[in-house]
């Protein structure tokens, strides 16, 4: 599919909600303006028991993704950064800051605005068997974004058809359930659901890393030629460095819910400046014995200089 | 659209292929059937008395069934009062239902103040049994059966809402559902595409027991005296034969005999239920035990064979694993076999790896060697030789003191793999305690010694500690601390480092150098990641659909591999030297949200115009 | 633990009070007729009115609750409105009945239920499974009171082994005391087990299937260890949940029992004061019997802590 036929659905998405939405989703006069940005975000989530403090989640990220753009954004466990791409997508609260698409606020909006405005941001789950309903048929899923924006059944249809297409699908997929299919094949219909609404972002929560290393590869190369045909942003969350070299122009490195590093994808992963991402950067190992034996010992020296350094820190604050 | 024949059966097909199912739906239809209309054909009235008839035997005067101690006939009251017992258990499921689910739902997707507050309601409505609030109940609005019915209904409802409740909670949580919110989609109607779906199931399941109980407790109350004395039932029949039990106690069989079939079919009818919405095809425990005794038949077959072809050994083998095959039983009593006769080695102090991608098997070969196969899988042929014995074959109380001191496992989750009620220092000092015959004392010294081993800097409190209270790092540097405890010879380690973070997967596999460089264990490493490979093995196997498909020195093998699996395998590793190229901002070609600005009359003709376009593209593509 | 126990027991006595309030509001909404139920159709008017002031039933609703709390609190729970007897007395001769028949029968259902459970998830698809999920699912599903008759019919009636009626109190005489609940007491353990040894061979399955029991066998713990120590400490808890909705089963369906066996327990109390519209019985039974759920469940979750270290240990 070309970028026309992408804005094609685009429009036929569109067209059906009328002009509130237009205006709802105007775009800025400064063409050179990012996408999304975001400011100082802050999400708290409340713990259970009777004045117990909130956890703090997200303290005050500041990002911004430009049209067509795919930024990186790596973590460990706890880092932050799947917080940070749900509170992108309303699914998880913004405390403080905020969140603009096109120049529009959309952190803290009310559910039903965000269903006008949502349909430009769409999402890519990590888990290709939980996050797509095993009751619906495929064609059933896709078509749910476009029913539920009034777009006609046989229109609907058509664009199913389409979207299996452009994900590589057979068109008879349409009349199966998800429990047919494997893991890739799950992710290559989690990607068309996304494509549904013609998005101008799709937030992609580690849709790789369920998925075996020959698939992996093959549905990493479709979100990329996706991108290149249709012009769609990306924030590509993941904890696999090897996966974000290859699918990112930019990277941002979270650490304990705040982003310690950012910067195009060469400088980030080729020379990394702070102490975590090269403690990252040094952990993974290198598919190729001669080349992990090297890494292993630089990743040595590495900790044991952060060791002397963090001491001499210390010593130096008593 | 048509429907494709190759579609999964639902579940009411499902349903309706249980045997036990069609008795069961058979009987209940007969039965409401002849509750319906049996009381139209009947010459009988069932209120009136006729003294001449008391006590008739069966088929006399025309009482089928005969006739009580007022010679009123007894088949009449049957069907007439079937019609009320169940009408009134219908009432209270109605009821009971239609609070449970509506607040069960609001409760569990919305939550907030109704859930603790319908929760709170919930717990009070169990908290004293129904019966009792039925007899205050009942003192208050008197004796009509379809109040005491309907609040009843009011009573069971704590149940189903707690039911819905917690199936929405897992519901909710459920990515699909997220996706489904991004999707533009409103709260009613995600509750109604997705949540419903989920939770009628049960609720259907439920309602079946529920009307059980409802018949139950209908008639109780009758026996009690409490009934409606106007109403005729199959409870009030049950009352007035108890009342009359030392004259007449044959007229305690018929309605006995009716609530009884009635309640069982229920439950049978429940459970059939809940197996064809399960959908899963299991395979039962008597089919698993009928194939192991046809495996075990065949292995022993094999094992005469065996014993006149002994393997002749090398001096450092440890493990020899030859033309071993693995299956499941299936629930038809076949088995599908799912390692097709691979062979194996590792030798001492060696680190093999095993590697491969989902589904090739390599977790079950390694739980094949330990002999730890989940339920319904065995070895079907082959063996494990290992020390001169065969595996495969020994009883399992010999293999129990093989596992632990001479073979150790090493899993893949730390977190779910430590017992939760017990301490962690109880868990590394048990085996120790078992196998070395060691005082609690010196067990303690030895785990202590051992989680300093692990590099746990405060091993005192980690001894102490419940696993709930330690990180998931932390946990698996416990588990390997347990599988050295007996000083084993072979570790079998399953993706140890996979559910960790890149720093702690780091962290852990110098530990496993560390503790293979001091004690000279054997690993046999079982991964899907190359770069573990490159990392600590000197040998690797790769693994696909059951089978090795090639094998070789890991150095060796990283240069130069044949097989064409292998091959494809090599070229999906992602090159780390490989970095996309910059990004270009989109200037030429037109932005995606051009059209936005577009008034919607020339978007609507547009519109037509370009679906043609794409069209066409799909049709060349 | 301790802030864990004190919540629970602030919870429990704010269950009683409101299961008290909303039981009052029902019994004492209908005040105005309770008096000429009391005297009965033939007397006068005045009479009526004089009874119900006497009553206090004239008060409002609140007033009314009010003064039955502050002497409910005192240990007063009124007089009954149609014998000469006061409530809190009446409750207490009968309360050793009741619980002495549901505690004997809680104990055996309890030690049946966890033998036949975890004997077929042990024994998972062997003739032994078969059997227990056969009968215990027959007998869940006939409803508890007609093994009563049939247990009567057979043992008492014909056999004669037992007494169809009557009760003896253990004070009087224990042989007696046997003699008299055991039927009563296999009726309610019939039920009792059928329901509950089920949900033990599924909790008990599903530890068994756990990933760390795999672990403790690959250490080669002898699977008695495993299945005795590991695997049944992990599924007492859930056991403790079914042991608390198996009591107050137990309670509702002893009302039924009682009256068939002619116990005099609350179970009888309470049908009779129930025909009678007795309100200050059946209000005071309601709450003694809510008080006791509410300390039976205390009690079960003190055990739950004791065997689970993520309530204990925190």
């Amino acid at each position: 599919m070309s970028r026309a036929s992408y804005e094609a659905g685009h429009l036929a998405g569109r067209d059906a909600l009328g002009q509130e939405l237009l205006q709802g989703t105007d775009r800025p006069l400064d063409p050179n303006a990012p996408l999304l940005e975001i400011n100082d975000l802050v999400t708290d989530f409340p713990l259970k028991g009777f004045r117990a403090k909130p956890f703090r989640a997200l303290k005050g990220v500041s990002l911004d993704i430009r049209a067509g753009e795919c930024v990186g954004l790596v973590g460990e466990s706890g880092s932050g950064k799947t917080t940070l791409g749900r509170a992108v997508l309303g699914l998880a609260p913004v405390t403080a800051g905020s969140i603009r698409l096109k120049g529009q606020e959309i952190g803290n909006i009310s559910a039903a605005v965000r269903r006008r405005v949502g349909r430009d941001v769409q999402v890519v789950f990590q888990d290709p068997y939980t996050s797509l309903n095993p009751a619906m048929t495929i064609e059933a899923i896709l078509a749910e974004p476009l029913l539920t924006r009034k777009v006609p059944k046989a229109e609907a249809r058509e664009r199913v058809a389409h979207l299996l297409e452009e994900v590589r699908l057979p068109a008879d997929a349409m009349h199966r359930l998800p429990k047919e299919f494997s893991g890739g094949q799950r992710q290559r219909i989690a990607i068309a659901r996304a494509l549904a609404l013609s998005p101008e972002l799709i937030i992609c929560d580690e849709p790789v890393s369920a998925l075996d290393l020959s698939t992996q590869a093959r549905v990493l190369d479709l979100f990329k030629e996706i991108q290149e045909r249709t012009g769609v942003a990306y924030l590509f969350i993941t904890h696999d460095l090897d996966v974000v070299r290859h699918v990112s122009h930019r990277v941002a490195v979270m650490w304990k819910g705040e982003i310690v590093e950012s910067g195009d994808t060469a400088q980030v992963t080729r020379d990394p400046q702070h102490p975590y991402t090269q403690r990252l950067w040094m952990a993974a190992p290198v598919a190729d014995p001669a080349k992990q034996k090297i890494r292993r010992e630089e990743r040595r020296e590495l900790l044991a200089a952060q060791a002397e350094a963090g001491e001499a820190t210390l010593a130096f604050a008593a | 659209m048509s429907k494709q024949n190759n579609a999964p059966p639902t579940a009411l097909k499902r349903l309706l292929r249980d045997p036990q199912a069609i008795v069961v739906i058979s009987i209940l239809v007969i039965l409401g059937l002849a509750i319906i209309i049996g009381p139209l054909l009947s010459q009988f009235d069932p209120a009136r008395t006729d003294l001449g008839s008391a006590l008739a035997p069966m088929g006399e005067n025309g009482h089928i069934l005969g006739a009580d101690s007022a010679g009123r006939d007894i088949l009449t009251r049957l069907l007439f009062g079937g019609r009320n017992s169940i009408l009134g258990a219908l009432l209270a499921v109605s009821v009971a239902v239609g609070i449970g689910t509506t607040s069960g739902l609001i409760a569990g997707y919305f939550g907030k103040w109704f859930d603790t507050l319908s929760n709170n309601a919930a717990s009070l409505l169990q908290a004293v049994p129904g019966m009792v609030i039925l007899l205050a109940a009942r003192s208050v609005i008197g004796p009509s059966m379809w109040w005491m019915m309907a609040i009843f209904g009011v009573l069971l409802s704590a149940g189903t809402f707690r039911l819905v409740r917690s199936t929405v909670h897992s519901v909710r949580n459920e990515l699909y559902v997220d996706a489904a919110r991004v999707s533009g989609l409103t709260d009613w109607r995600i509750i109604f595409k997705h949540v419903l779906r989920v939770v009628r199931g049960p609720v259907l399941i439920q309602a079946g027991f529920l009307m059980m109980i409802g018949l139950a407790i209908q008639a109780g109350i009758e026996i009690l005296g409490l009934g409606d004395p106007g109403m005729i039932s199959w409870g009030g029949m049950l009352s007035d034969a108890f009342a009359r039990i030392l004259v007449a106690p044959q007229l305690m069989l018929w309605p006995s005999v009716m609530l009884a079939t009635f309640c069982l079919c229920l439950t049978l009818l429940a459970n059939s239920l809940r197996d064809a919405l399960d959908g899963t095809q299991r395979t039962s425990p008597a089919t698993i035990r009928k194939v192991n005794r046809e495996i075990r038949a065949e292995m022993a077959a094999e094992a005469a064979f065996y014993a006149d072809n002994p393997i002749m050994m090398g001096e450092d083998e440890l493990l020899h694993i030859e033309a071993l095959k693995v299956g499941y039983a299936a629930p038809d009593g076949s088995i599908t076999e799912i390692i097709h006769g691979i062979d194996l080695q590792v030798n001492r102090g060696e680190v093999v790896g095993l590697i491969g991608e989902s589904g090739s098997g390599k977790t079950q070969t390694a739980f094949a060697a330990m002999r730890l196969l989940s339920e319904g899988g065995s070895i079907l042929s082959g063996r494990v030789v290992w020390k001169g014995r065969d595996l495969s074959t020994v009883s399992e109380a010999e293999m129990s003191t093989i596992r632990g001191t001479e073979i150790a496992y090493i899993p893949q989750e730390p977190m779910s793999n430590l017992d939760p009620s017990f301490t962690i220092g109880y868990q590394l000092m048990e085996p120790m305690r078992h196998h070395l015959r060691i005082s609690k004392k010196e067990a303690r010294a030895r785990a202590l010694d051992l989680l300093r081993r692990v590099e746990i800097t405060d091993p005192e409190r980690v001894f102490k500690s419940y696993p709930h209270q330690v990180s998931g790092g932390m946990a698996q540097r416990v588990l390997i601390a347990a599988s050295i405890s007996c000083e084993p010879d072979l570790l079998i380690a399953d993706e140890p480092t996979t559910a960790l973070d890149v720093t702690v997967q780091a962290e852990i596999l110098d530990l496993l150098r560390k503790v293979q460089a001091e004690t000279g264990v054997g690993i046999l490493m079982v991964t899907h990641n190359f770069g573990i490979v490159a990392d600590l093995c000197d040998r690797v196997a790769v693994m696909q659909l059951g089978e090795i498909v090639e094998r070789g020195d890991t150095v060796t093998m990283f240069k130069t591999h044949d097989h064409p699996y292998t091959k494809q395998l090599f070229s999906a590793i992602l090159d780390p030297e490989e970095i996309r190229e910059p990004y270009v901002a989109p200037s030429g070609a037109p932005s995606p949200a051009a059209a936005s600005l577009v008034d919607t009359s020339l978007v609507e003709e547009a519109e037509g115009r370009l679906e043609t376009k794409t069209v066409s593209k799909g049709a060349s593509a | 633990m301790l802030t864990f126990l004190a919540r629970r027991i602030v919870t429990g006595a704010v269950m009683v009070f409101a299961i008290s309030v909303l039981t009052f509001t029902l019994l004492y909404s209908t005040g105005g007729n309770a008096a000429r139920r009391i005297l009965g159709d033939f007397a006068s008017e005045e009479a009526v009115a004089l009874r119900t002031q006497e009553l206090g039933l004239d008060r409002s609703l609140p007033e009314q609750y009010f003064d039955w709390l502050t002497s409910a609190l005192t240990g007063d729970l009124g007089s009954s409105w149609f014998r000469a007897v006061q409530v809190n007395e009446e409750l207490g001769r009968r309360l050793t009945a009741t619980l002495s028949l549901v505690a004997v029968s809680l104990l055996f259902s309890v030690i049946i239920a966890m033998f036949v459970g975890v004997l077929a998830a042990v024994r998972r698809g062997t003739w032994i499974d078969r059997v227990i999920q056969t009968t215990s699912l027959g007998a869940a599903a006939i409803p508890g009171f007609l093994w009563a008759i049939a247990l009567v019919m057979l043992f008492a009636l014909n056999l004669r082994w037992f007494p169809a009626t009557g009760f003896v109190r253990p004070t009087d005489s224990i042989g007696g005391w046997i003699h008299s609940i055991t039927l009563p007491v296999i009726a309610l353990v019939i039920g009792g087990v059928a329901s509950s040894a089920q949900q033990i061979r599924g909790a008990m399955i599903n530890v068994v299937n756990q990933d760390y029991v795999r672990t403790l066998r690959s250490r080669g713990l002898s699977p008695r260890s495993v299945i005795f120590k590991h695997s049944l400490r992990n599924a007492a808890g859930p056991g403790l949940a079914v042991i608390a909705l198996q009591f107050v089963g137990m309670l509702g369906g002893a009302v039924i029992v009682e009256n068939l066996f002619n116990i005099p327990g609350l179970g009888s109390l309470s049908a009779n004061a129930s025909i009678q519209g007795d309100v200050p019985i059946l209000m005071g039974i309601v709450v003694i019997i809510a008080i006791i759920v509410v300390v039976v469940n205390l009690l079960l979750d003190i055990a739950q802590g004791w065997l689970n270290p993520k309530v204990r240990v925190s």
